[in-house]
C-alpha cells in the first residue's frame, strides 16, 4: 500500500457516505470477486444509505440481501472468502455483531493459525458503531474496542471522507479478516474528499492537527469532537496535537509515541467505556514506552459506565463532548 | 426432487426407539445401493472403514500412554458415515467438518501420517501442531476442519457453497454435524440460508442419538429431524448410518441432485459411537445394554458378512486386510514419533499471512 499522498488542494465537497459509496463501487468495478452482502443492503439500499443505488448497477447476485441471521450470513462471508471470492460483508450495527461473534473469532480470526497457514481468510466485515442519536442503549455502544482485541484481525476506523473512501480497496487488499467501523454519526457529515489521495495505507495513524503542548489521542466518531476541542484550545494559546488512529489493530504505537515524544502530554479519546478499554490500552502501551517522556499523567476521556441512556441530555452527558475534552487537556497541561 | 411422505425406516427403529426417537425418521432414503458392484468395491470400503477403526482404536493407546492429549472424540461405530458419504465426493468438492473428524479426514484423503503427526503437535501436522485432534485442516484435499463449536462450521460451509454457487461451478461442499448442531440457531440460519440461495451444500446430520450426554429426545422437541429439514424446502432423507451402501447410494443420489444444481440436500444418518463422547467422559447416561445393541450392528461386521456370504471375504483376506491397516498406523506413528517439533520460535506465525498479499 502506498503511503497517503500530500494533499494537492483540489477536493470535492462529500459525505462520509458518499464516499463509503464510491469506495464500494469502485471494488465492485475492479474485482467480479467482491460481493456485498448484508440485511438491506439491496432494496433498502443499506439501513444507512451506504449502498443505494448499488443494486440497480451490480445486480442482486453482487449486492445481496440476507435475511436477518447475523452468524450466518457472516459466517457465509467467511466461508465464500474461503472458496475465493471477496466478500465485504455488511452488519447493520456492531450491536448486532454479536451474534455473529463466534463466526468473527472462532472462525475469520482463527482458521490461519489453527490450519497452520493454510487457510487465509480475505473477508471483509463493515458495520456501524457508537452513539450520539438517541437511540438507547441497544443501538449505540462501542464495541470496537472488544474486536481489537483479537489476534488475526484487523480493525479500522475511518474517521475521514478520504478514509471512508479508501479503506476498503486497501481492506480488501488484505489476505486476513479486516472488520472496518463506521460510526453513525459520520455518515452526514461532509468533508473534502482530496482528489489527489487514490489510497490510504491500513497502518499508521495520522496527526490530523500538529501541536506542541499536548497529545490527543482518538479515532472514529470522536475525531471531530477532538478537531473542536483544539480549536477551542488554541483560543486559549494551547497547542494540541490531534492523532486519528485509524487503525485499532495492529495500533500504530510509533506515530502516538512519536506525537507523546513532541508534546509531553496525553489526553486518550475513546467513546468506549473507560474500564477495560482500548484508552486503557493506549495509555498502557504510552506508560510502557514513553513513561519519561511525559511531564503529567495520561488522562482518558470516555463514555460514563452506563448503557447508553436515550434522553438527549443524558446521552449527552454519558459521552466524550469536546468541552469534556477541553476540561481534560486544561487538566493535564496545568 | 422433494422430501418424501413420512414413513419408518426398518432397521435403527428398536434400538432408536429404546433410546428416546419419538418417532421413525421422516424419510427413508431409497436409492439402489450397488449390491453387485465392480470387484473390489466393498473390499475398499472395508479397507476405508477399518483404516478408520484401528486408527482410532490406536490413538487410544496413544491417549493412555500421554503421546497424544487434548480432546479427543472418537468416531469408533460411525465409520460408515464418513465413508460412505465420501463415495459421492469428488477430489474438487469440499468438506466442512466437526471435533469428531479423524473419520472424515481419513475417509477425505488426508494421509494418516499427516493426521497422526496433529494429534502429536508436530510440524509434520496436517495442521503444523496449531490444530490438534479438533481442528484437523488440509487445504490440498479442500477439507476445512476440524471445527469444535458445535455448529459453527455449518454457516462457512454455506460461504463456500456460495462462492461456487456464484463462479457457476458444480463443485460441491458437504459439511458433518451431529444431531446436537441441529438444536443451534446456526443450522437453522444456515438451511435457511441455503435453500433460499439454492446453495450446493449437502449437509450430513450424523445422528448418534446424544449430544455429549443429552439423549435426543431431551434435546429436541421434534425428534424427527429430516421432517425439521425438510421444512425449510429442501430434500431431506434419513439413511441407516450403520450399513455403508446405504449411506453410499443416498449420498450419490443427494450429491449428484446437488451438482445437478437442485440447491441443498440434507442427508440424516442414524448411527451411534460405541465409546464415550470424549476421553473424559464416564458415558454414565447410556444403558451397557443400549450400547451392546448397537455394537451388533457395527457397520464393519455387516458388510464384512455381506462379503462372506457373497464369497468377497474370508478369514485370511481379512487378516491380511488388518495386517495391512496396521502396517500403516505403525508407520504413521513411527514417523509422528520421529517427525521434528514446531519450533517455540515460531509461535506467532500464521496469526495474520506471511505472504504480501492472495491472488
Ligand atoms: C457452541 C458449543 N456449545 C457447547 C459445546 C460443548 N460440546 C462439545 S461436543 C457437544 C455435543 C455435540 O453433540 P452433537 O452435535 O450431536 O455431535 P456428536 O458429539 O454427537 O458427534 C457439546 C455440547 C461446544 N463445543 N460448542
Amino acid at each position: 500500500m502506498s503511503k497517503r499522498k500530500a494533499p494537492s488542494g483540489t477536493s470535492r465537497p462529500t459525505t462520509y457516505r458518499e464516499a463509503l459509496r464510491e469506495g464500494l463501487r469502485e471494488a465492485l468495478l475492479q474485482d467480479e470477486r467482491v460481493f456485498l452482502m448484508g440485511e438491506d443492503v439491496g432494496r433498502y439500499g443499506g439501513c444507512f444509505g451506504v449502498s443505494l443505488g448499488l443494486l440497480e448497477e451490480f445486480g442482486p447476485d453482487r449486492i445481496r440481501d440476507t435475511p436477518l441471521s447475523e452468524s450466518g450470513f457472516v459466517g457465509a462471508g467467511i466461508g465464500a472468502a474461503l472458496g475465493g471470492m471477496r466478500p465485504v460483508v455488511e452488519i447493520m450495527t456492531v450491536n448486532f455483531s454479536l451474534l455473529a461473534l463466534d463466526q468473527i473469532l472462532n472462525n475469520a480470526a482463527t482458521l490461519l493459525h489453527m490450519s497452520g497457514g493454510q487457510l487465509s481468510v480475505p473477508v471483509v466485515i463493515r458495520m456501524t458503531t457508537g452513539a450520539g442519536r438517541q437511540l438507547g442503549a441497544q443501538h449505540s455502544h462501542s464495541l470496537e474496542g472488544w474486536y481489537a482485541h483479537i489476534p488475526g484481525i484487523r480493525v479500522l476506523a475511518p474517521a475521514t471522507v478520504d478514509d471512508a473512501r479508501h479503506m476498503l480497496a486497501a481492506a480488501l487488499a488484505d489476505p486476513d479478516p479486516v472488520l472496518i467501523f463506521e460510526h453513525g454519526s459520520l455518515y452526514n457529515a461532509e468533508g473534502a474528499l482530496d482528489e489527489a489521495v487514490d489510497a490510504v495505507d491500513l497502518d499508521t495513524a495520522a496527526v490530523r492537527r500538529a501541536g506542541t503542548d499536548v497529545s490527543v489521542i482518538t479515532y472514529g466518531g470522536s475525531l471531530p469532537k477532538a478537531m473542536a476541542a483544539a480549536e477551542t484550545l488554541a483560543g486559549e494559546g494551547i497547542s494540541a496535537e490531534v492523532v486519528d488512529l485509524r487503525a485499532l489493530r495492529p495500533l500504530d504505537d510509533a506515530t502516538v509515541m512519536a506525537s507523546v515524544g513532541r508534546t509531553h502530554r496525553a489526553v486518550i479519546v475513546d467513546e468506549a467505556w473507560r474500564s477495560g478499554s482500548l484508552a486503557a490500552e493506549i495509555s498502557s502501551r504510552i506508560t510502557e514506552q514513553a513513561f519519561y517522556e511525559l511531564d503529567a499523567p495520561v488522562q482518558r476521556v470516555c463514555s460514563a459506565e452506563v448503557p447508553i441512556p436515550y434522553a438527549r441530555q443524558l446521552e449527552e452527558a454519558a459521552l466524550p463532548q469536546p468541552a469534556t475534552i477541553v476540561d481534560a487537556v486544561r487538566r493535564t497541561v496545568s | 426432487m422433494s422430501s418424501t411422505t413420512p414413513q419408518h425406516e426398518g432397521k435403527a427403529r428398536s434400538a432408536a426407539r429404546r433410546s428416546g426417537r419419538k418417532k421413525g425418521p421422516a424419510t427413508a432414503a431409497r436409492g439402489t445401493p450397488d449390491r453387485h458392484p465392480a470387484p473390489g468395491h466393498h473390499l475398499s470400503l472395508l479397507r476405508r472403514m477399518l483404516a478408520i477403526r484401528r486408527f482410532e482404536e490406536r490413538c487410544v493407546e496413544l491417549y493412555s500412554g500421554a503421546k497424544i492429549r487434548g480432546f479427543v472424540h472418537l468416531y469408533i461405530g460411525e465409520e460408515a458415515v464418513a465413508v460412505g458419504v465420501n463415495q459421492a465426493l469428488r477430489e474438487e468438492d469440499a468438506v466442512v467438518s466437526t471435533y469428531r473428524e479423524h473419520g472424515h479426514a481419513l475417509a477425505r484423503g488426508v494421509p494418516a501420517d499427516a493426521v497422526m503427526a496433529e494429534m502429536y503437535g508436530r510440524a509434520t501436522g496436517c495442521s503444523r501442531g496449531r490444530g490438534g485432534s479438533m481442528h484437523l485442516f488440509d487445504a490440498t484435499h479442500r477439507f476445512y476442519g476440524g471445527n469444535a463449536i458445535v455448529a459453527g462450521g455449518l454457516p462457512l460451509a454455506a460461504g463456500l457453497a456460495l462462492a461456487d454457487r456464484m463462479r457457476g461451478s458444480t463443485r460441491v461442499t458437504c459439511c458433518f454435524f451431529g444431531d446436537g448442531a441441529f438444536a443451534e440457531g446456526e443450522f437453522h440460519e444456515t438451511a435457511n440460508l441455503a435453500a433460499l440461495w439454492r446453495l450446493p451444500l449437502l449437509l450430513v446430520c450424523e445422528n448418534n442419538l446424544y449430544a455429549m450426554g443429552t439423549s435426543l429426545a431431551r434435546e429436541h422437541a421434534q425428534t424427527n429431524l429430516a421432517m425439521r429439514a425438510a421444512s425449510y424446502g429442501m430434500p431431506a432423507w434419513t439413511v441407516d448410518g450403520m450399513d455403508v451402501l446405504a449411506v453410499e447410494a443416498a449420498a450419490l443420489r443427494a450429491a449428484e441432485s446437488v451438482r445437478a444444481g437442485n440447491g441443498p440436500h440434507f442427508l440424516e444418518a442414524q448411527t451411534y459411537r460405541f465409546r464415550a463422547h470424549s476421553m473424559y467422559d464416564p458415558d454414565r447416561y447410556r444403558a451397557k445394554s443400549e450400547i451392546e445393541e448397537w455394537k451388533g450392528r457395527d457397520p464393519l461386521k455387516g458388510l464384512a458378512e455381506l462379503m462372506r456370504s457373497e464369497g468377497q471375504l474370508d478369514d485370511r483376506m481379512m487378516e491380511e486386510l488388518d495386517m495391512e491397516v496396521l502396517a500403516e498406523i505403525d508407520q504413521a506413528v513411527g514417523r509422528a514419533e520421529e517427525a521434528p517439533l514446531e519450533p517455540v520460535a515460531d509461535l506467532l506465525r500464521f496469526v495474520t499471512s506471511e505472504t504480501g498479499s492472495t491472488a
